[in-house]
C-alpha cells in the first residue's frame, strides 16, 4: 500500500500432490510435488496488477509488491474506468476440510497394491488390451490477506482415483472407464473415497463391457429420448449451464479465448433455461457435500454461498466476483473466485454447480420410455462459444424400446441446443441416486488455469434429442 | 527467477550430494513470464510470475519414482532426494527399466531474445493501447492477450548428462468483436518483434467487417479452405499416434497402419525442432538429443517416435522424443512440420468455385479413437466462398469429421507458415483447401 495501491491481497499457497499410477501390471507414474509460492494483487490507479514468486525471502516478497504496483500502473493507461469492488465484510478463520484418513499417511506400497490388483482383474477379461489405474492426492493450505483486513487460513484435502480398461480389436478402440472418465471420481475427501469406490469389485464388469462393445451395434442415428447416468449429466450441466453463467465471459471477459456466453445480462429472471422440473444451484458451502468446488471462503475472501442457477426452469443468477457483482449493480459478490494456484490470480469459476434431485429411480425412467437410449460415461464433449450448440458422446449405450433395455450399443452421441436440450427435461431421479462427482480438469483463463469443480446429478430423461450425430455420414 | 547455466550446474551439484539412489536425474525448469490481457477495449488483467522448479527421479533395483519442489534451500533439496528414494524403493521392480542415457551432443539452438524476456508492462500496455485504438476507430471491441517472458530447461543425471536450453517467448492474440460478428489473429515466436501486432489486429478486424451479418447455410460436405490455425489445431490431434508406445500399446490410430499408405499422396509430415521456425528444446524429457523424423511420405506413415524405453521394447532407435519419466504416454512429436506447395491463401480461394472459408476451429474433441472422428465448432470468421471470391459471413457450424479422411481428401495447399491456435501446439503448416469436409450442424450466431 505504500507504494500507491488502493487495494491489496495476498494468497500464500502450500500445494502438495501425490499421484500413483499403474499400467498393465507395473507401476507407471509414481511421483510427488511440492509448490510454495505467494501471489500479491493490487489496484492501483485504478487498475489491476498481480505478481507472483516462489522465493518467499523478504527482498523478493518487497520486489513482488513493487512489481505488482507496476503492472497494476501500466494497467491503467489503458483503463476505461476505475476498478470498484463489491463490498465485503472482513474476516479472520481457519477452516479445513473434512479428511477421515489423511491419504499421505496411506502407505505408497497398499495404494499401489490396490491398483495392480484392479490392474490385474481387467487383464483376465479376454480382449482387454490395456489396464490403466491410478490415484491423484492433494493436500492444499492456503492463507488469503487482505487490505481490508481478512485473515483466512484453509486447508483442504482432494482424493481422485479410478480405472480404465481399454480393448483393441479390428479396426476399433473401446474403453470403459470406472467410476467415471477423466481420471474416476474426485472430492474434497480423503483415502475414504478410495474405500467407498471399492474399485476391485466393479474391475471384471467394466472390463467385460469394453471387450463386448466389439460385439454391439452402432448406437442407431435419429430423434430419440435420452437418459444420461448421472456422470454424463455432471458434464452436460457443467458445460451447458456451468460456463454460461459465468459473469466474466457474459461480461466479455474472456472473448478472446474461452468464449462468452448466450446468457447476456437481459435474459435474467426472464429466461425458461429450462423444463419446470429443473432446479439448478451453484453451492460452495460444506451443506451440499464434499464436492471439488466446495470451501469456506473464495479466493477473494468472499464467504461460501448457495447460490441459485436456475428455478424451476428459470434462469435466476450468475457466478460473480466482487467486481463483477459491482459492475452489474448487485449487493454482493456470490464468492466464485478461484485461482489455481499461487501464481495466478482468482477468476470466476464454476463452484459445485448442481442440478437438485427429483424423484423416482432410474427404473422408473427407462420403464416410461418407449424408444430411447441411456447413456453413460462421458467419452467426447465439444460446445460453441457462447454456450448454445453442444454434442458429447459417451462410453456406452442401451437401446431402450417399451419401457425396457433391450440391448447395448457402442459409441452413442447425442447433440442439441442448449436450451431446447434443457426444457425437454421431464424427469430427474431422486437423491438415492444422486452422486456429486468432481471434475477435475475445467480449464479457463490465460495464462491456463486448471481447476477442480462439482457437480451434483441423478440420472435425468430428455425427450426427442438428437441421436448418433457425431458418426453421421462419416 | 532466472536460471542460468551456472545456477542449474549448482542445484544438480547439491542434488548429486544428497542423493542416495543408484541412478539420479534432475530436470530444472524456470519460469518468468508475464502476461497482459484485455477484453472490452480496455486492461482488465496483468500479470507476472517467476518460478523454479526441482524435479528429480531417483533409481534403485529396477524400481523409479519422481519428487519436485520449488524449494531451493538444502534441506528441502535432500527431502526431494530422499522421497524420491522412498518412493522408489516401494514399487515392484521393472525388469525393463534401462539405465540413464550418458552424456550427449546436443545441435545448438538460438532462441533467446533479452528484450523479449524482459519486456516491460508499459510497453506492452502501449502496445495494447494502439490495438484497442484501431479496434475503436472501425466501432469494434477488442479482447486479446499480449505476453512475454522466458522459460529455460535443464537435464541432469548421475552417468554424466548435462542437457540446458533457454529460450525466449512471446504471444500476441486478438479477437475484434462487431455487433454480429467476429475476427482473431494469433501469433507467437521467441521474439516479439516478428509479431506484427498492429498487422494481427487490422487482420482481425477485417475479418470481423466482412463477416457481419453473417447467414445461415444447411449442414452438409463443403469444400473448405482452412486456414493454418484451422489446419493445426486438427493435426494436433495426430500428435499422440506417432508415439511408438502409443503403437505398441494398440491405443494409437496407427496401430497396424505403419509403412502403409494411410493419406493422400500429396501429404508429407515431419518433426524437426531445428527448423527455423519452430521452438522448443532441442532434447527431450529424458536428455536425449532430438532427431528430425520423417513421419509421413507421399501419404505413407514411415516412421513413429521412440523414447529410449520404447525403442528398445520395439526394436527401434531412440529419436529423442520421450517425455520425462516416469509416464504412460511414452513419446510425441511435438514440432510438426507439414509441407505445402508455392501457392498463397489467395491462390487457394480464388481457386475456389463454391466453398467455406474457415479462420479457427474451437472445442475440437476426439469422438472415435481409430477412425480418428473429431468434433468441434467454427469460429471467429467463418465465409461463403463463391466464384473464386470471399461472398459474406456464415454462421458458425459444428463438424464431425475423421481426420485420416481428411488428408486423403486434400485437393491443394499454400506455403507453410508457423502457426498458432488454441487447441494445440504451435506448428509449421499450411491452408489447406479440402473436399467434403462434413458439418453436421449449425448454432445460432
Amino acid at each position: 500500500m505504500a507504494r500507491g495501491a488502493t487495494y491489496a491481497d495476498v494468497r500464500v499457497m502450500d500445494i502438495r500432490q501425490r499421484y500413483l499410477s499403474t499400467k498393465n501390471g507395473q507401476p507407471g507414474q509414481v511421483r510427488e510435488s511440492r509448490s510454495l509460492g505467494l501471489g500479491v494483487r493490487v489496484i492501483a490507479e485504478g487498475g489491476w496488477g498481480f505478481a507472483s514468486t516462489q522465493d518467499l525471502s523478504k527482498a523478493s516478497l518487497d520486489a513482488a509488491a513493487a512489481r505488482a504496483v507496476e503492472i497494476a500502473r501500466a494497467t491503467a493507461l489503458c483503463k476505461k474506468r476505475d476498478v470498484t469492488l463489491a463490498p465485503e465484510i472482513k474476516v479472520a478463520d481457519h477452516w479445513i476440510s473434512p479428511c477421515r484418513i489423511d491419504p499421505f499417511t496411506v502407505p505408497v506400497s497398499a495404494c499401489l497394491d490396490l491398483l495392480l490388483k484392479v490392474d490385474a482383474e481387467v487383464r483376465k477379461v479376454k480382449g482387454i488390451t490395456l489396464a490403466e489405474a491410478a490415484m491423484d492426492f492433494r493436500w492444499i493450505d492456503q492463507l488469503f490477506l487482505s487490505s481490508e483486513g481478512s485473515d483466512i487460513r484453509q486447508t483442504k484435502t482432494q482424493t481422485g482415483a479410478g480405472f480404465v480398461a481399454t480393448s483393441f480389436a479390428g479396426n476399433e478402440i473401446q474403453r470403459r472407464s470406472y467410476p467415471n472418465s477423466f481420471g474416476g471420481q474426485y472430492q474434497n475427501r480423503g483415502y475414504e473415497l478410495v474405500e467407498d469406490l471399492d474399485m476391485p469389485a466393479h474391475a471384471t464388469e467394466i472390463a467385460e463391457q469394453a471387450a463386448e462393445l466389439h460385439r454391439c451395434d452402432q448406437c442407431p442415428a435419429g430423434v430419440k429420448d435420452v437418459i444420461l447416468g448421472s456422470s454424463q449429466l455432471g458434464l452436460q450441466i457443467h458445460e451447458s449451464v456451468g460456463h454460461p453463467i459465468e459473469l466474466d465471459r457474459v461480461l466479455g471477459d474472456e472473448a478472446n479465448f474461452a468464449g462468452m456466453s448466450f446468457l447476456t445480462l437481459d435474459k435474467l429472471r426472464t429466461l425458461r433455461y429450462a423444463s419446470d422440473i429443473v432446479n439448478v444451484v451453484a453451492d460452495a458451502t460444506a451443506n451440499h457435500g464434499p464436492g471439488l468446488g466446495t470451501f469456506a471462503y473464495d479466493d477473494e475472501g468472499v464467504a461460501a454461498q448457495c447460490v441459485p442457477i436456475i428455478q424451476n426452469g428459470l434462469f435466476v443468477g450468475y457466478l460473480t466476483s466482487r467486481e463483477s457483482a459491482s459492475a452489474i449493480g448487485l449487493a454482493r459478490s456470490g464468492g466464485a473466485m478461484r485461482a489455481e494456484g499461487w501464481n495466478r490470480i482468482p477468476i470466476i469459476r464454476m463452484t459445485n454447480v448442481s442440478l437438485l434431485p427429483g424423484k423416482g429411480k432410474l427404473d422408473d425412467l427407462i420403464a416410461g420410455t418407449d424408444d430411447g437410449i441411456y447413456m453413460e460415461t462421458n467419452r467426447s464433449w465439444s460446445i460453441d462459444d457462447r454456450r448454445y450448440n453442444f454434442q458429447f458422446g459417451t462410453e456406452i449405450g442401451w437401446e431402450i424400446k417399451h419401457g425396457r433395455k433391450v440391448r447395448m450399443v457402442k459409441n452413442p452421441s447425442y447433440g442439441g441446443i442448449t436450451t431446447e436440450f434443457w426444457n425437454s427435461c421431464d424427469g430427474v431421479c431422486g437423491p438415492e441416486e444422486w452422486v456429486l462427482w468432481g471434475t477435475p480438469n475445467c480449464g479457463k483463463g490465460q495464462p491456463m488455469q486448471t481447476m477442480g469443480t462439482g457437480h451434483g446429478a441423478s440420472p435425468a430423461r430428455f425427450r426427442q434429442v438428437q441421436v448418433g450425430v457425431a458418426y453421421q455420414s462419416n | 527467477m532466472t536460471l542460468s547455466r551456472q545456477l542449474a550446474d549448482a542445484l544438480f551439484s547439491k542434488v548429486l550430494k544428497y542423493s542416495r539412489a543408484e541412478e539420479t536425474e534432475a530436470m530444472i525448469t524456470a519460469n518468468s513470464y508475464a502476461l497482459t490481457r484485455f477484453a472490452n477495449n480496455t486492461i482488465h488483467q496483468n500479470v507476472a510470475e517467476e518460478d523454479v522448479n526441482l524435479s528429480i527421479r531417483a533409481v534403485t533395483g529396477q524400481r523409479m519414482a519422481r519428487s519436485s519442489t520449488n524449494r531451493l534451500d538444502d534441506d528441502s533439496i535432500r527431502q526431494a532426494c530422499e522421497a524420491a528414494l522412498a518412493l522408489a524403493a516401494l514399487q515392484p521392480p521393472d525388469p525393463e527399466l534401462l539405465p540413464m542415457p550418458g552424456p550427449q551432443t546436443y545441435r545448438a539452438v538460438d532462441r533467446y531474445d533479452a528484450e523479449t524476456a524482459g519486456l516491460s508492462p508499459k510497453a506492452r500496455a502501449e502496445m495494447v493501447r494502439k490495438v484497442i485504438a484501431r479496434a475503436e476507430k472501425d466501432r469494434l471491441t477488442t479482447a486479446g492477450v499480449f505476453s512475454t517472458g522466458s522459460a529455460a530447461s535443464a537435464v541432469y543425471n548421475s552417468r554424466g548428462l548435462a542437457a540446458y536450453h533457454e529460450e525466449s517467448v512471446s504471444e500476441f492474440s486478438v479477437t475484434m468483436l462487431g455487433e454480429s460478428s467476429s475476427g482473431w489473429a494469433k501469433k507467437t515466436g521467441p521474439q516479439w518483434q516478428t509479431l506484427e501486432i498492429e498487422s494481427l489486429a487490422d487482420r482481425a478486424a477485417r475479418k470481423a467487417h466482412e463477416s457481419r451479418e453473417p447467414r445461415e447455410i444447411p449442414p452438409g460436405k463443403y469444400t473448405v479452405i482452412l486456414e493454418p490455425s484451422a489446419v493445426m489445431d486438427l493435426l494436433g490431434f495426430f500428435l499422440l499416434d506417432f508415439g511408438g508406445l502409443a503403437v505398441h500399446e494398440q491405443r494409437s490410430c496407427l496401430t497396424g497402419r505403419v509403412s502403409q499408405k494411410v493419406f493422400g499422396e500429396n501429404i508429407q509430415i515431419h518433426d524437426d525442432v531445428y527448423h527455423p521456425s519452430q521452438s522448443g528444446l532441442p532434447f527431450d524429457g529424458e536428455g536425449m538429443p532430438r532427431q528430425r523424423v520423417a513421419l509421413v511420405e507421399n501419404g505413407v506413415v514411415k516412421n513413429l517416435v521412440y523414447a529410449r524405453q520404447t525403442a528398445h521394447k520395439m526394436n527401434a532407435a531412440p529419436t529423442g522424443h520421450g517425455f520425462a519419466l516416469p509416464n504412460e504416454y511414452g513419446e510425441a512429436p511435438f514440432n510438426l512440420v507439414v509441407e505445402g506447395s508455392h501457392h498463397s491463401e489467395d491462390d487457394l480461394i480464388r481457386s475456389t468455385p463454391r466453398g467455406l472459408l474457415v479462420t479457427r476451429f474451437w472445442y475440437i474433441r476426439e469422438v472415435d479413437p481409430y477412425t480418428k472422428i473429431l468434433t468441434g465448432m467454427t469460429r471467429d470468421g467463418t465465409f461463403w466462398v463463391e466464384d473464386g471470391k470471399i461472398k459474406h459471413g456464415i454462421r458458425n457450424m459444428r463438424f464431425n469429421q475423421s481426420l485420416i479422411e481428411m488428408l486423403n481428401q486434400v485437393e491443394m495447399m499454400s506455403q507453410p507458415q508457423r502457426a498458432a491456435g488454441e487447441e494445440s501446439i504451435e506448428m509449421v503448416v499450411p491452408a489447406m483447401k479440402i473436399r467434403d469436409f462434413n458439418f453436421s450442424s449449425l448454432t445460432k450466431f
